[in-house]
């Protein structure tokens, strides 16, 4: 009988969102680079989980930016390597 | 400023702050069309001055940014967090925690903010915090040893378990268990009597008096209620409101306690944060602890320099160091990661390997004596020999 634990609910965590395929090609225009150059998360982190994300899938994370009042940022879900 | 200017502001390609203070500071006024334009003009203008520019070296300007104030800041300090209760560490120990991303900081705290039902009354609150402390079974009752009989005798006082609203039930099934599981002490029988609320231990060697004495040691402190990291919690009432500042950190069970606030409870654990909400509250977190070390003794340090080192630290998906083993271990070029530490190891390893290094770097490049590719040395000038007279 405890509370329920939603990642994306709290405060230290930014939005999360699956971007679909035509918004990564986009993406990836833009700023002419390969899917590996993104920044990378782990399929098993917490926040990855809460949105349904999986291996392949690019993230859009819309943080809350100390600089820029709201700052997107994109990282591309990877398999955790094996210890 | 009419919603048509407003519109347009929205679409421009200016970071969303500047969007807003540009709406907010042009609200109440007459502005023409001309004067929209030419105001735009300045704010992109201005906005492009401000950027830094493509190939600029950041993590140089970072480095020095921090490291600097780092010389001024305290060797050793400890600050109890309140009244002198909790304590924590502070200054360039910690900031050094930070940046080799310990799986354990020395002091691990946590602020434990509570739900609408709990924050706003002393004695809920408390009962939380009962949940959250790790509270030794010695605390519940009387342990006594009888030497005659080989036994560990426990007591319970129903006054007390009432109070820390525990089942004298909870106890006498958790305590022989965690003596178990936690301790690892298992030569011994138990025998719980709900009725008289005793426990009475028995240990399976009953020559021994060392033996004994050594089960009464595990039954005095074994953990029966709240969380066995979390070795103490003030109530502290900040804004209105009651708050748990914890000695230990175990984000993971205290947010499966009822009553405590999931959106708002945080620690000062990162690699905890990492884990249990996700890389990028990892990166908050860096970002807030590294932030507050510096500004706790006064030193002003720039967001961004600090948010270039966190992202550096999160870009691989789990939170790195800086040192050897995270960020300067994985560069590219041999002869940089040779520069950092253990030079020797590395160019052997890199000639067992057959390494070659590209010379892309700066490190690399200073070390064989090249000009590097920043700032002066990126720019190749070549005369062309136009209206030369010779």
């Amino acid at each position: 009988m405890g509370t329920t634990l939603d990642v994306l609910n709290h405060e230290m965590v930014p939005d999360h969102q699956i971007m679909d395929e035509e918004e990564v090609a986009d993406l990836l225009a833009t700023y002419h680079i390969s899917l590996e150059q993104l920044p990378k998360m782990y399929h098993d982190d917490p926040a990855v989980k809460a949105v349904g994300g999986d291996i392949g899938n690019v993230i859009r994370i819309t943080r809350d930016s100390r600089t820029a009042g709201r700052a997107e940022a994109y990282r591309l879900v990877v398999k955790r390597p094996k210890k | 400023m009419n919603s048509d200017m407003e519109q347009r502001i929205d679409t421009l390609d200016l970071p969303y702050r500047t969007r807003e203070d540009l709406k907010t500071s042009l609200a109440e006024r007459d502005v023409t069309d001309e004067e929209f334009d030419r105001i735009l003009e300045m704010v992109f203008s201005e906005y492009r001055k401000s950027r830094i520019e493509p190939c600029e070296a950041v993590g140089v300007v970072a480095a020095q940014s921090i490291g600097e104030p780092g010389t001024q800041m305290t060797m050793r300090t400890f600050h109890y967090a309140g009244v002198a209760e909790i304590n924590v560490t502070l200054g360039l120990p910690r900031l050094i925690e930070i940046m080799d991303a310990r799986r354990e900081p020395s002091t691990p705290t946590m602020a434990v903010y509570l739900l609408n039902d709990w924050a706003f009354n002393r004695d809920r609150a408390r009962e939380v915090s009962w949940q959250i402390e790790a509270a030794p079974l010695h605390e519940f009752g009387d342990i006594t040893i009888d030497m005659e009989n080989m036994q560990v005798l426990v007591m319970l006082n129903k006054a007390v378990c009432d109070r820390r609203k525990i089942g004298v039930e909870e106890i006498l099934e958790t305590a022989p268990r965690k003596i178990r599981e936690k301790r690892h002490f298992r030569d011994f029988d138990v025998e719980g009597d709900p009725k008289r609320a005793s426990l009475t231990f028995t240990p399976k060697n009953r020559e021994s008096y060392q033996n004994l004495f050594q089960l009464a040691e595990h039954v005095r402190h074994v953990i029966v209620q709240g969380i066995d990291d979390i070795e103490r919690v003030v109530v502290r009432k900040e804004g209105g409101e009651y708050i748990l500042y914890t000695e230990g950190s175990n984000l993971k069970d205290v947010f499966e306690v009822e009553g405590v606030d999931t959106s708002r409870t945080r620690s000062n654990n990162i690699s905890e944060i990492a884990d249990v909400l996700g890389i990028e509250a990892g990166r908050n977190a860096i970002i807030q602890e590294a932030l507050s070390t510096l500004n706790e003794q006064g030193i002003g340090v720039d967001v961004r320099h600090i948010m270039l080192v966190a992202d550096m630290m999160c870009m691989e998906g789990e939170v790195k160091q800086i040192g050897r083993h995270g960020i300067a271990g994985e560069k590219e070029s041999v002869l940089s990661r040779a520069a950092f530490e253990v030079t020797v190891n590395h160019l052997l390893d890199a000639a067992i390997a057959n390494e070659v290094d590209e010379l892309n770097g700066v490190t690399e490049n200073v070390i064989v004596g090249q000009p590097i590719q920043l700032g002066t040395g990126d720019v190749k000038l070549i005369a062309k020999p136009i209206n030369l007279k010779i």
